[in-house]
């Protein structure tokens, strides 16, 4: 059953057309790449579909697991299942990354229920040696003060907690340097399974060595104009994003 | 007879979740001053009271320094002229002595203070408590093992009456009657508060507690208490106030003096949680000895305008004074708090963190004032002070007064304004929690290495308390 369902969607910023037309389906189960070059409307798609209220859908549809989410707020959205890794997340002084998460889980329980501190603390430590981070970690605050490395590490540690059933990573390569991103794509990987559908966006093929794709699919001007297996992306990165720019002209 | 529960809970379960503090009771006053301000007044409450000649002439010479006094709003807010005296009820109580025990109660004022949970805090981690209802404490005990160490934790009225030949020496001493126009008030006519006398070497392990309730509306309540803390000794006291939801003004304006003597320490907290028509103008004010610390941990949620300025006088060589302050100023709310740090002696140091959150069209003011003479060295001051804005129509000020002199001495102010951005939010809300569980938790962090100093019992609830504010102040 697919998971993330986006049919013709159309996204405005500031009034100006940003994402044309953008059909896709990310089944559970599967990762999917989506590549382009700056300003194709990557990060506008991310963005919009976690609910932001700059980014406005003017046209289409978008369902998750048959929910609809254009009609829902942010925070709901992420209860339905859709996680988004932010390409640049934001700090929060002052709060420990381990009540943060916990704040994040809390939010998912009815109002009777209350998480088990114990057990919470157990699955923390778990996922948190399962992609090398050390445990002293939890307790800085959000984001404040994180190399590159650590933010996104950061991200995927969130990503692991709350178990999403579909995550949009939003350029979660860029800014890491080589150690870095093996150990966010080795965490990434730890997660793939039947129950999580991933979509990858990336401006670099490098990210899909460590991550391999089941189908990529290239984005320009607001709409997708090739898809294929994993090894589009290798070409994408022999031939350059121009040639994909002269084959939609030719078209 | 069990006591009446006026409307406002009707939907019990719900309105203590909210607002816990927003229930009343009928009255029913045994002692009642009337309204208004006059000599009559001060008499009536000193006559009740059964007062000796000295307390009497006292508290009529305050009252004539309170009426030659002019509101001072050429500093302070102009809501102060707002405050109608002649409409205010200054002394109200249903009895002169206090029960030691909870069962001694009259009914409807045990209820109040057990639904404010103030009965099980004291068997869990309190070494006394002292529970006012309007002018008088309905209840004031102590553990048995303190008594025996000469510990004296009492209410004012019984402080003056039993213990005179400390009482006498300290009171008025830090602040003078004459200090502000609000302190001379409290002294015309003050009625309740704490008295508290450590003696040498006696460190009180667990906090004394006191709980100030206001009951009826249109009614003022003007504590007075007084903390001595002899010779290397050690005390915190905890002190919480709440009053219901009110039409009209209500007043509170108490006057709290702290003495340290050579080498003792005492603590002082306070949570107030005032309703929004509370005028809430407190002097707090403690004096430290050598080697002796005074730390002031002050946090003011509610009311509709506080004004306080716990200080220090560092009178003694080597002596510490800390003022510690969080402030929230909700919509139509002004937080105008600070600290005074006035250093007498050399190797004196102070320490103010002050935390204010603005949300809506609250306020919040910082207003500080540090002094270090010329002649002093050594001496040391730090100083930061931090706001946060929650909305774009929120408001904060920062009135710093740094009066040094000399060049052995030194100051560090730090002073920083930010704003939970709309990208915060985002970023929280992604992760599945609500735009007032976003807020709450922005605004808990920024607090956060402040809230750590308090005792445990203390920052949950205020965390609690926060996160009641934040929830309510998003559409």
């Amino acid at each position: 059953m697919s998971s993330l369902d986006l049919r013709n969607l159309k996204i405005n910023v500031g009034g100006k057309p940003i994402v044309k037309d953008f059909s896709l389906t990310v089944p559970k189960g599967e990762v999917h790449a989506l590549m382009g070059p700056n300003g194709s409307g990557k990060s506008t798609l991310a963005k919009a579909l976690a609910g932001h209220e700059d980014y406005e859908i003017v046209g289409g549809e978008a369902f998750l697991n048959g929910q609809n989410i254009l009609e829902m707020e942010t925070d709901e959205i992420s209860r339905a299942g859709l996680f988004m890794a932010f390409q640049y997340p934001s700090e929060i002084p002052g709060v420990s990354i381990a009540n943060f998460i916990r704040a994040a889980l809390t939010a998912r329980l009815a109002e009777n229920e209350e998480l088990d501190a114990a057990q919470y603390y157990r699955r923390l430590y778990e996922k948190m040696d399962l992609l090398k981070i050390d445990r002293k970690f939890t307790a800085r605050s959000v984001n404040e003060g994180f190399s590159g490395g650590e933010k996104k590490r950061c991200e995927i540690l969130q990503m692991a907690m709350l178990q999403p059933q579909i995550a949009i990573m939003d350029e979660t390569d860029s800014g890491l340097d080589i150690d870095a991103l093996r150990i966010v794509s080795e965490g990434v990987n730890t997660m793939r399974g039947p129950n999580l559908g991933i979509l990858l966006i990336t401006h670099y093929q490098r990210l899909l060595e460590y991550i391999v794709p089941d189908r990529v699919h290239v984005m320009w001007d607001g709409r997708i104009v090739r898809s294929g297996g994993k090894n589009l992306a290798l070409e994408l990165e022999e031939k350059g994003y121009d040639w994909v720019k002269e084959e939609v002209a030719a078209v | 007879m069990p006591a009446t529960i006026e409307k406002e809970t009707s939907s019990e379960s719900i309105a203590i979740d909210r607002d816990i503090g927003n229930f009343k009771y009928k009255e029913d006053y045994s002692y009642d001053a009337g309204t208004g301000l006059s000599e009559k007044t001060v008499e009536y409450i000193s006559n009740v009271k059964n007062e000796e000649e000295w307390v009497r002439d006292f508290r009529l010479k305050a009252l004539k320094i309170f009426e030659s006094k002019p509101t001072p709003t050429h500093w302070a807010s102009k809501d102060l002229e707002n405050i109608d005296y002649s409409k205010i009820r200054y002394y109200l109580s249903k009895g002169q002595q206090p029960s030691r025990t909870w069962d001694e109660v009259p009914d409807d004022v045990k209820e109040t203070f057990e639904r404010l949970g103030i009965p099980e805090q004291e068997r869990k981690f309190l070494a006394g408590v002292e529970a006012q209802f309007d002018s008088e404490a309905a209840y004031s005990n102590m553990k048995t093992k303190l008594a025996e160490e000469g510990v004296i934790f009492v209410g004012s009225t019984e402080g003056l009456k039993e213990h005179p030949e400390i009482f006498r020496k300290f009171f008025g001493k830090v602040i003078p009657t004459g200090d502000n126009k609000f302190s001379a008030l409290n002294s015309a006519v003050f009625s309740g508060g704490s008295f508290i006398y450590v003696p040498p070497g006696v460190h009180v392990k667990q906090p004394l507690q006191a709980y100030f309730r206001i009951n009826a509306e249109n009614f003022g309540q003007f504590e007075r208490t007084l903390i001595i803390a002899d010779e290397g000794s050690e005390v915190t006291y905890m002190e919480g106030c709440t009053a219901p939801k009110f039409e009209t003004t209500t007043l509170h304006s108490a006057v709290v003096e702290l003495v340290a003597m050579k080498g003792a320490r005492i603590q002082y907290i306070t949570v107030q949680n005032w309703s929004e028509n509370v005028f809430n103008l407190v002097t707090k004010r403690g004096m430290a000895m050598e080697d002796a610390t005074i730390k002031w941990i002050d946090c003011n949620i509610g009311s509709r305008l506080t004004m306080k300025y716990p200080g220090v006088i560092l009178k003694g060589r080597g002596a510490r004074g800390e003022v510690l302050s969080i402030a929230l100023a909700n919509d139509g709310q002004h937080q105008d708090t600070g600290a005074k740090m006035i250093h007498a002696a050399n190797d004196t140091t102070s320490n103010i963190i002050a935390k204010s959150i603005s949300v809506g069209t609250g306020r919040s003011s910082y207003r500080g004032l540090v002094q270090m003479p010329k002649h002093l060295k050594n001496c040391k001051n730090n100083t930061e002070c931090d706001a946060l804005l929650i909305n774009t129509n929120s408001r904060t000020d920062t009135y710093p007064a740094i009066n040094v002199r000399g060049d052995g001495n030194s100051v560090q102010h730090e002073a920083s304004v930010s704003k939970v951005s709309a990208e915060q939010i985002f970023y929280m809300q992604q992760r599945g929690l609500s735009e007032a569980q976003a807020m709450s938790l922005a605004v808990n962090g920024f607090v956060n290495d402040l809230i750590r100093e308090f005792p445990m019992e203390y920052s949950v609830e205020l965390k609690r308390l926060i996160d009641l504010q934040m929830e309510g102040s998003v559409g």
